[in-house]
């Protein structure tokens, strides 16, 4: 089970508050997912006087680990003043740190994001960025003091699953300690299956759950696709190749057609 | 015997469960320190949709199917209603989200352009493709709020800005009534009033979009509301710039014609909800509460005010029934 900054989470799912029907309804997504992180956005909704804590209580109640959020900012001293507020918010140094570089495709500013990383780290918060499955971004951002990295599959509340596959093994590959989160882009089980068998300690979605028909049955099937991925990835998988290797033996049989 | 009724509260809720009580004879004054309907009170900031087919993509089957009754009891208490349906868009990008749209919600033809030219010929030199939700309507809440208002008093609804609680208290007054309906929360809503006389729209028209959805609903004399945002948070007040920013590209995308319109007003306040966005009657004490419509009020009021009604002369124990005595 993954391990972040210290803290033993009992579950690979990790799962947005936004855009649910309604909290009755997140509360029910949260139930059956067996989520053991949730992440809640501050910068919209914080206003002038914590105007957003009646929500924010219902979210408390989930009784999940609380990530908060720096979802809509687009400098780095925006995202820096989000995650102050957010701790004194939370009461919590964590802080998933979202730095958007580009409004309609929501990509990562990599080079805000580091930054905005090492100001708070230095700070002492524990900083679970949302990046890019870029090598050298992900050392750079190791070197600012991140000890999760969290890229994207592909562009937010796209649903398009692991795009770059090949760069996120890589990333696996390269950093066998650090636990690694697929976070955005993620649509359906499946793909979720797929990270988690890439190796990646957990996902983190939203848009997938909240936006689906019955956000609860959703959410549920994310919960048993992470963990067939989890168990898959324990049993030593069987490497693909491109000769048919047949499962019982041909030779002796009568016919062979 | 002739029943007494108190209202705290003469919004959407007040008023039409005052129209309601008193059309079955009950006397009935309505208490609200604000005095008329105004900028004080959420359902003046309101779309005015009678949208019940379209709040079912998201909303719960219980305002689908009361919202549907909505039409018609607000025809009978006098208001005007336009029963010209609504539209629902997506731009080229987001195209699968109509496909969505129809696919979750019921009533609706879809339309090709020379099928939506039709209908909204300015939309068609845009979309070329538009779910018609045949069966909805929409008004005009202010002037349907100031007309109920003016039609209660004329059959003796008595109003004051404070008056003595007399015989059944029945409190209607939204976020206000938060310390007694503890799970009661703000979601916070910015809307713009337009005047754009170069766009003609004759039915409220939805874009469809997975961040910044938007509704446009016609006014007349070409002043157009657009709506919402739907923020979880308690404020009342203080639009943000992103917000209207927001609103606005997205009516400048469904038609460049508004970039030459006039801003009017920018409303905000924040709807009642509680945790499933779902109303509830409750009893609690020697009062009876009626809330939580979050952003149907004008689509469930009138069927909450006959549930209120039903309970107190026919003893029927209502849908969204909370008894807390």
């Amino acid at each position: 089970m993954p391990n972040f900054y210290g803290k033993e989470i009992n579950s690979r799912l990790m799962l947005g508050t936004a855009q649910y029907p309604s909290p009755a309804i997140l509360a029910d997504a949260f139930r059956r997912s067996g989520a053991g992180i949730a992440t809640v956005s501050v910068r919209r909704e914080a206003g002038g006087d914590k105007a957003g804590q009646a929500f924010w209580d219902l979210i408390k109640e989930l009784d999940v680990a609380l990530l908060p959020n720096t979802a809509g900012c687009h400098s780095v001293r925006e995202a820096v003043t989000t995650a102050h507020m957010a701790r004194e918010l939370f009461e919590t140094p964590w802080i998933k740190l979202e730095v958007i570089g580009h409004s309609d495709t929501l990509q990562p500013d990599v080079f805000g994001l580091v930054e905005a990383a090492r100001i708070l780290s230095e700070d002492g918060f524990q900083v679970f960025p949302y990046c890019t499955e870029d090598l050298v971004l992900c050392d750079k951002l190791l070197d600012a003091g991140c000890q999760v990295l969290m890229p994207w599959g592909a562009p937010i509340g796209t649903g398009l699953g692991l795009n770059n596959i090949y760069g996120l093994r890589s990333l696996r590959a390269h950093f066998p300690e650090v636990p690694l989160v697929v976070d955005a882009g993620l649509g359906v089980p499946s793909q979720a299956a797929q990270a988690i068998e890439l190796g990646y300690d957990a996902v983190l979605l939203n848009t997938a759950v909240a936006k689906a028909g019955d956000p609860a049955a959703m959410a549920e099937g994310f919960a048993l696709a992470v963990q067939a991925g989890a168990l898959a990835q324990q049993a030593d998988p069987m490497e693909p190749r491109d000769m048919a290797a047949p499962s019982t033996p041909v030779i002796g049989k009568a016919f062979l057609e | 015997m002739t029943q007494t009724v108190t209202i705290l509260g003469g919004g959407i809720v007040g008023l039409t469960v005052a129209a309601e009580l008193s059309g079955r004879g009950c006397e009935v004054t309505v208490i609200d320190p604000n005095g008329a309907p105004g900028p004080h009170g959420c359902s003046w900031w309101a779309g005015g949709m009678l949208a019940a087919d379209c709040e079912g993509e998201v909303a719960e089957e219980p305002v689908v199917r009361l919202g549907r009754q909505a039409a018609e009891w607000w025809e009978t208490n006098g208001a005007k209603v336009t029963y010209n349906g609504s539209i629902v868009v997506a731009l080229g990008r987001d195209r699968t989200e109509l496909d969505r749209f129809a696919r979750r919600t019921e009533n609706h033809d879809m339309l090709d352009r020379s099928a939506l030219s039709d209908r909204e010929p300015q939309l068609a030199e845009r979309f070329d493709r538009a779910l018609f939700m045949t069966r909805e309507a929409h008004l005009n809440p202010r002037d349907t709020l100031m007309s109920l208002r003016d039609r209660l008093v004329s059959t003796g609804v008595k109003f004051a800005e404070a008056a003595k609680h007399l015989g059944q208290v029945i409190d209607c007054t939204g976020l206000a009534a938060k310390p007694h309906l503890p799970e009661l929360r703000g979601v916070k809503g910015e809307m713009v009033i337009l005047r754009a006389p170069d766009v003609s729209l004759e039915r409220p028209i939805r874009l469809l979009h997975p961040r910044f959805p938007l509704y446009i609903v016609p006014r007349g004399d070409g002043v157009f509301m657009l709506g919402a945002t739907q923020i979880e948070s308690e404020e009342r007040d203080r639009p943000t710039v992103r917000s209207v920013v927001e609103l606005l590209n997205a009516a400048y995308a469904l038609h460049p014609a508004f970039g030459e319109a006039e801003l009017l007003e920018i409303g905000v306040d924040a709807r009642p909800a509680f945790p499933d966005n779902l109303p509830r009657i409750t009893r609690k004490g020697d009062h009876l509460y009626v809330n939580g419509l979050f952003r149907h009020g004008y689509l469930l009021a009138p069927a909450l005010a006959r549930m209120t009604g039903a309970y107190l002369l026919d003893n029927v124990v209502p849908e969204f029934w909370r008894d807390e005595t």
